[in-house]
């Protein structure tokens, strides 16, 4: 059945958006949270897991050192306060993706609290998040469910468990209800989920593939009457995995709870379900006494205790968080607010950085990448830094050009012949016979049959509009199949016409 | 702490995914309430100068360097399901939750 949904602008038009996420982080440990099995992803189901892991009796889990680390580190790149006791509780329930019976994980207490995250949305405004913890627990298993309608729990006939992921080191990163989005809640959400994975990665505590699930969210979205104080009843889309995934559901969440409210009624607090296929949600459990955990703190692990001296030693190891360093690299290359806006949105900084490191000038970088090269991986439909383009490559595609071996769109041709395959930029340019036209000669000629063919442009140039040009030196592009260099092209109707330039 | 009462052991039940039967339930609330005012008695002796404690040892920081230690193969690791398949535990489908 689908839910009533209003447009988004009648929606935002009558009700103001309140929105909170949960944020899972997956460590890259090399072991598991509480047991020394090994944290890797894709093996042999039920390979990495020890008696722990299996939660048989009589077993001692064991915290993992480097985990608290990278959780310390979590939580201080989130200017959160790093707590100095905290403990893990037990959150007891039944289900079988933990043998256990309960999720080792913290409570009460995490291990970072009140900190924030500022959010830069695409057109530069900057929306601070405020982060009200960051905790630890340990993943769960993964269940398949069989028989009945693929993959989904309704109609299973069994399930199976594979308890490689139980144990595997989690993060929780809990933000305060955000308010005052308004209409940008959805690319908010977005942002701000790229943000955390971002700076997980940055910290290297986290491979950070949300196709793997190693970054997971879920999104609390309500809405309330604008001028409205108090909370309305909020939903939870769980596991959207994709950053566009985000945006979508916390758009279409809050035109569900639009129509919800217009009819009068009020929204069920529950879970949702989301389906990247319809790009919509559908209800999955609602709240009920089942969520009745019973935490308690868990008798076999001692408190951990962060030291100010532990933490500041791990606060002098942080790399630069990525909004500085997208600071001085603005500042560095030299790009006005909006070059480096479209170079950030485009996915391509990474690529320019190591482009200009290679040798190229930060102007020729950037031509390179957003001229060029983005343009090419959205037509294969992948990251531009999937290409497989090298940075020697553009540094030797420009060094062409400025000695004029080569113009603009003979290189442009050239990078496909690399992408292909093709050899190298210097193979591909003697293999397809690619050379400017150097000798005048015949550009002259070309010129000339330009310029006659053309009298009231050539009037125009002679007149003083120099900017006319390029009708005439685009007819001698076109006279030489392109093999001309534009800029010897232009210099020589200039000399031609008697124009200073 | 209010005294265990018959609800009370019917909701933990089934939280437990325990069925239990209402002279079971009658028979657990008048054994629970016993167990808990026994345990409360410990709060009688503590006075407010002794924190609550979850460990009765005064560790800290108790932790294990991050090094890959052993594992069971898939085999071993099934050797005590009731039922299995292709490496993997086999449980019935719980359709209340997800």
């Amino acid at each position: 059945m689908t839910d009533a949904t209003l447009s988004f602008d009648e929606a935002m038009e009558k009700y103001d958006p309140v929105l909170g996420f949960e944020v899972h982080v997956e460590l890259n440990t090399k072991t598991k949270m509480f047991s020394s099995a090994p944290n890797v992803f894709g093996d042999e189901p039920n390979t990495n897991v020890n008696e722990v892991d299996l939660g048989m009796p009589g077993v001692l889990p064991v915290v993992n050192k480097t985990a608290i680390e990278s959780s310390i580190k979590i939580g201080l790149a989130l200017n959160c306060k790093i707590a100095e006791t905290c403990r893990f509780a037990r959150k007891n329930y039944f289900y079988p993706d933990t043998p256990k019976n309960f999720q080792t994980s913290q409570y009460d207490e995490p291990i970072a609290y009140d900190g924030y995250l500022d959010i830069e949305l695409s057109d530069g405004e900057v929306f601070r998040v405020e982060i009200e913890r960051a905790h630890m627990e340990e993943d769960a298993g993964k269940l398949t469910h069989m028989g009945g309608a693929a993959g989904r729990i309704q109609g299973a006939e069994y399930s199976l468990v594979d308890y490689n992921r139980s144990g595997v080191p989690l993060v929780e990163i809990v933000t305060k209800p955000i308010q005052g989005a308004g209409s940008r809640a959805p690319e908010l959400a977005k942002a701000y989920v790229a943000a955390v994975r971002e700076i997980v990665k940055n910290l290297g505590v986290s491979d950070a593939r949300m196709e793997r699930g190693n970054v997971r969210c879920d999104a609390n979205v309500s809405l309330r009457p604008h001028g409205r104080e108090r909370f309305g009843i909020r939903s939870e889309t769980k596991n959207v995995n994709s950053l566009r995934a985000v945006e979508h559901a916390v758009r279409y969440e809050i035109q569900r709870h639009a129509a919800v409210l217009d009819s009068g009624e009020p929204v069920t607090q529950e879970t949702r379900h989301w389906h990247e296929d319809t790009r919509t949600t559908t209800s999955g459990r609602a709240k009920s006494d089942a969520d009745d955990y019973r935490y308690f703190p868990e008798p076999d692990l001692v408190p951990v205790v962060a030291s100010r001296e532990w933490v500041e030693e791990l606060r002098a190891t942080l790399p630069e968080p990525p909004a500085a360093r997208r600071k001085r690299l603005q500042a560095d290359w030299g790009y006005s607010d909006l070059e480096f806006r479209d170079v950030v949105n485009a996915g391509v900084l990474d690529e320019i950085e190591e482009t200009i490191a290679a040798g190229a000038t930060a102007t020729v970088a950037r031509k390179w990448w957003m001229g060029e090269i983005v343009g090419r991986a959205k037509n294969a439909d992948v990251d531009p830094g999937q290409l497989g383009v090298q940075p020697a490559t553009i540094v030797e595609l420009s060094k062409m050009v400025e000695d004029g071996k080569i113009n603009n769109k003979m290189a442009s041709e050239v990078l496909d012949g690399v992408l292909a395959g093709e050899g190298t930029p210097a193979e591909i340019v003697q293999k397809r016979g690619l050379a400017v036209v150097s000798d005048d000669g015949p550009l002259l000629e070309a010129i000339d049959a330009a310029l006659a063919a053309q009298p009231g442009v050539a009037d125009k140039i002679r007149g003083g509009k120099v900017q006319a040009i390029g009708a005439i030196v685009g007819g001698v592009m076109k006279a030489t199949r392109g093999q001309a260099d534009a800029g010897r092209v232009k210099e020589l109707i200039l000399e031609r016409l008697g124009v200073e330039a | 702490m209010a005294a265990i009462n018959r609800d009370d052991v019917a909701h933990l039940a089934r939280l437990a995914h325990i069925e239990m039967s209402a002279e079971e339930l009658d028979r657990m609330a008048g054994e629970l309430a016993v167990i808990v005012e026994s345990v409360k008695s410990v709060s009688e002796a503590a006075g407010d100068d002794v924190p609550a404690t979850s460990h009765p040892i005064p560790l800290t920081n108790v932790f294990r360097e991050d090094v890959v230690g052993h594992t069971f193969t898939a085999e071993q690791s099934l050797s005590g399901a009731p039922d299995g398949y292709e490496g993997r535990f086999k449980v019935p489908a719980i359709l209340d939750e997800d």
